[in-house]
C-alpha cells in the first residue's frame, strides 16, 4: 500500500519537501546538541526537564486519544465513526513516534538508550512507559494496516484483528496513566504529587486529541475527495466539549485543594505559573493565553448551535489544542520544577536550537502522518460508503 | 550442499532464537554475580549503613565550609563551572537555613540561624527515590553499606533521578566538564566525567575502600562526624544519642542519613 504515498499532486510534494526542510534544519540543530551537550538548551540543574519532555507528555495524550473514535465504533457499534477510525489510529502512530523521538533527543547519552532494555528495572516507571508505548505503537500499526489492507481488497478484515482492537482500547488509557505516574509518584514535587494527575491527563488528552482530529478531518475533506462525515465530526465535537469541561473541572479541583488548604508548597507552582513568584514571571503570559483560549473554547463548544457551525467548531478545536499544548506541553513540566527543592527560583525558557529540534520532531510526526493519511485517503476514495459511513463490502453474489 | 529459500529461512530463524536465548541465559547468570573486587582491602572501612552528622556549632567562618567543599571537589574532579550557574555541578555546598529546611521558616527566629549556611550533600537515603525512578540502575543503593552509588558509565542522562531527588543533590553535566577542571590539581586516581551524565556525592566509596574517611570529613576538623548508623557504639550513634539533631524533609519517608546539630 506504501506506493500510494509516492503519487501526489504538486501541493502534496510541496508540503512533503517543506517538512523535509524543517527536519533537515532540526537535524543540524540536533548534531549541534549532540556535540555540545544539553547545555545548548534552556534546561538547568533546577529545571532539568523542559520543552522536550513536555511535548512527550502532551503527545502521549494525543496518541491515547485515538481510542475516542475506536471505542464508540467497535464497542458501541457507532457506525458514523467508521470512516474516522483509521485517521485516529494513524494519528496515534505518528504521535507515538514523536513521543519516542522526544525522549531520545532529551537524553544526555542517547547512544546508551538501549540500557533501558539491557538493564530492565521493574521499579522504574520509565521502564513501563517504554513497554506500553512500544506495545501501543505495535498494536496501532498492525490494526491500522490490516484493516486498511482488507478495505483495499474490499473484503472483511480478518477475525484475529478484533481481539487486538479490544486490547488496544484497553491499552490506550494505560499509556497516559503510566505517563502520569512518571510525575505523580515523586516525593517532594508538590505540583505533580496529586492523585488526580492521571485523571487530569486523560481528560486533557481526550479533549486535545479529538480536537486535533477534527482539524485533520476538516483538512482531509477540504483537500481530498474523502469525507470523514459531517455527523462524525459533530460527534467528535461533543467529545471535545465534555472532556474539555472535565479537564477544566479537574484543574479547578487542584486549585481548590491548594488555595483552600493554604499549604505553601501546594500553592507555589500555581502562583508561579499564573501570577509570578518573587518577581519571576516568565511563564505568566503563556499560561494566561492558555486560560483565555480555554474559556473561548468552552463558550464556543457549550452551545450546540455554535458548535454545529463547522468553522466555529474548527476555531474552538484550535483553541482547545493550543490551550492544552501550552498547559501540558510546557506549564505542567516547568511548573513542577519551580520553585526548586530549596524554594529558590530558576526560570526556564527554550533556546533556539531546542525550538528547532522540537519543530523537527513535530515535522517528522507530520511527515509520518501525511504519508499514512495519503495512503488511507487514496484507498478510502475508492471505497463506497453507505449512508451510515459504513464501508460497502462486495459480496459473492454481486 | 544446496539449500532452498525455505530451508535457509528456517535455519536463520532457529539460529536467531538460539542466539537470543543464549544471550539472555548468560545475562541471567551475570546479573546474579555482584561486581566485586578480586579481594577486599583488609584496611577498608566498612559499615552496615554509613551516616554523617554535621555539627554546625563547629563551623565558625566561611573558610571552615570552603575547606570541606574544596577537599571533596578536588578529590573528585568536580568541574568548577562559573560562567553559567544553570550548568553548575556540585557534590557538597552551602545553603542558608531557610532554604535548607523550607517549611520550617520562622520570621522571629534569631538572625544568626535564619541565614546560617548549612552544608548540603546527598543524604544517602535509606529509601532513595532517585534509585526507585532510575530506569537503568545507574544509580543504586549498595547493599553492603547503604551508600547510594552512581554508575556514570551506565547513566543514559534521562535526569529522572534529578526530578526524583527531593534534596536537589544531583547535578547533570550539561556540557563537557573536563575544560572546567584545573589540570594542575586534577586527581588522577578518580575518573573525570563526560557530558550527559548525572553525578553526586558517593560518601567517598573509593576512599573508604582504602581505609580512609571521606575527604570532607577529613578536612572538617571534627565538624563532620562519620560512622555506622547501625552500630550502637559508632561515633555517629554516640552524638545522636546525646545531642538534638534534625534531618532535611524526613516527612517524605526517604530516611535521610545526614543529620544536623544546630
Amino acid at each position: 500500500m506504501l506506493e500510494k504515498a509516492i503519487y501526489g499532486g504538486r501541493r502534496y510534494w510541496v508540503w512533503i519537501f517543506f517538512l523535509l526542510g524543517l527536519i533537515s534544519v532540526g537535524f543540524l540543530a540536533y548534531l549541534y546538541q549532540f556535540k555540545n551537550g544539553l547545555g545548548v538548551t534552556g534546561m538547568s540543574r533546577d529545571v532539568s526537564w523542559g520543552l522536550y519532555i513536555g511535548q512527550f507528555t502532551f503527545l502521549v495524550g494525543v496518541a491515547a486519544s485515538g481510542v475516542m473514535v475506536v471505542l464508540p465504533y467497535y464497542l458501541h457499534d457507532y457506525k458514523k465513526f467508521g470512516r474516522l477510525t483509521i485517521l485516529g489510529e494513524f494519528l496515534a502512530i505518528a504521535a507515538v513516534i514523536m513521543c519516542m523521538l522526544f525522549i531520545f533527543v532529551d537524553l544526555g547519552q542517547p547512544l546508551r538508550v538501549l540500557n533501558v532494555i539491557l538493564h530492565p528495572t521493574l521499579n522504574s516507571v520509565m521502564f513501563y512507559d517504554m513497554l506500553v508505548l512500544s506495545g501501543y505503537l505495535f498494536l496501532n500499526v498492525l490494526i491500522g494496516w490490516t484493516v486498511l489492507g482488507a478495505e483495499r481488497k474490499e473484503v472483511a478484515p480478518p477475525k484475529w484483528v478484533k481481539p487486538l482492537i479490544i486490547l488496544s482500547i484497553a491499552w490506550a488509557p494505560s499509556i497516559h496513566t503510566v505517563t502520569a505516574f512518571l510525575y505523580a509518584g515523586i516525593p517532594g514535587r508538590h505540583f505533580w504529587l496529586t492523585a488526580i494527575l492521571a485523571a487530569r491527563f486523560l481528560a486533557s488528552a481526550f479533549a486535545g486529541g479529538p480536537a486535533l482530529l477534527i482539524i485533520l478531518a476538516l483538512i482531509v475533506r477540504k483537500y481530498t475527495k474523502f469525507d470523514p462525515g459531517k455527523e462524525a465530526i459533530q460527534s467528535l465535537g461533543k467529545i471535545v466539549t465534555y472532556c474539555m469541561y472535565v479537564n477544566v473541572f479537574f484543574l479547578g479541583l487542584e486549585l481548590f485543594t491548594a488555595f483552600y488548604s493554604q499549604i505553601p508548597g501546594h500553592m507555589h507552582s500555581f502562583v508561579y505559573l499564573y501570577t509570578g513568584l518573587e518577581g519571576h514571571s516568565k511563564l505568566v503570559p503563556i499560561m494566561w493565553l492558555s486560560s483565555i483560549l480555554a474559556v473561548v473554547a468552552l463558550v464556543l463548544l457549550i452551545f450546540p448551535k455554535i458548535r454545529k457551525n463547522e468553522s466555529l467548531l474548527a476555531l474552538a478545536s484550535i483553541s482547545v489544542f493550543i490551550s492544552l499544548w501550552i498547559d501540558k506541553g510546557f506549564g505542567l513540566v516547568v511548573g513542577g520544577f519551580v520553585p526548586n527543592p530549596f524554594e529558590r527560583i530558576t526560570e526556564y525558557w527554550p533556546t533556539i536550537p531546542e525550538a528547532l529540534i522540537t519543530l523537527a520532531v513535530w515535522a517528522i510526526g507530520f511527515l509520518v502522518l501525511t504519508v499514512l493519511y495519503k495512503i488511507a485517503v487514496s484507498i478510502k476514495e475508492e471505497v463506497v460508503f453507505d449512508k451510515y459511513g459504513e464501508k460497502q463490502i462486495r459480496t459473492e453474489t454481486e | 550442499m544446496s539449500i532452498n529459500r525455505r530451508e535457509f529461512l528456517k535455519m536463520a530463524g532457529i539460529s536467531t532464537i538460539l542466539g537470543i536465548g543464549g544471550v539472555s541465559a548468560v545475562q541471567g547468570v551475570r546479573n546474579r554475580v555482584e561486581a566485586s573486587q578480586v579481594s577486599q582491602n583488609p584496611e577498608a572501612l566498612t559499615a552496615k549503613r554509613w551516616a554523617m552528622v554535621v555539627d554546625m556549632s563547629k563551623f565558625k567562618s566561611e573558610q571552615d565550609y570552603q575547606k570541606c567543599i574544596n577537599a571533596c571537589h578536588l578529590s573528585h574532579n568536580v568541574p568548577h563551572i562559573t560562567d553559567n550557574p544553570k550548568h553548575e555541578v556540585k557534590w557538597i555546598w552551602t545553603e542558608t537555613y531557610e532554604h535548607a529546611f523550607p517549611g520550617n521558616e520562622d520570621e522571629y527566629r534569631a538572625e544568626r540561624f535564619q541565614h546560617m549556611p548549612f552544608l548540603m550533600l546527598c543524604n544517602h537515603c535509606e529509601n532513595p527515590p532517585c534509585v526507585r525512578v532510575c530506569p537503568t540502575q545507574a544509580t543504586f543503593k549498595r547493599k553492603s553499606d547503604g551508600i547510594v552509588m552512581m554508575d556514570m558509565h551506565r547513566c543514559i542522562g534521562c535526569r529522572f533521578c534529578m526530578a526524583g531527588c527531593p534534596y536537589g543533590a544531583r547535578s547533570f553535566n550539561y556540557k563537557n566538564p573536563r575544560p572546567y577542571i584545573d589540570e594542575s590539581k586534577e586527581n588522577l586516581e578518580f575518573p573525570t566525567r563526560m557530558k550527559g551524565v548525572v553525578e553526586k556525592c558517593t560518601f567517598c566509596y573509593e576512599r573508604l575502600a582504602k581505609g580512609l574517611k571521606p575527604a570532607c570529613v577529613e578536612a572538617s576538623n571534627g565538624a563532620l562526624i562519620f560512622g555506622d548508623l547501625e552500630d550502637p557504639n559508632s561515633a555517629v550513634r554516640k552524638v545522636l544519642s546525646e545531642r538534638f539533631t534534625i534531618r532535611r524533609k524526613p516527612e517524605l519517608g526517604t530516611g535521610p542519613s545526614v543529620y544536623y546539630i544546630i
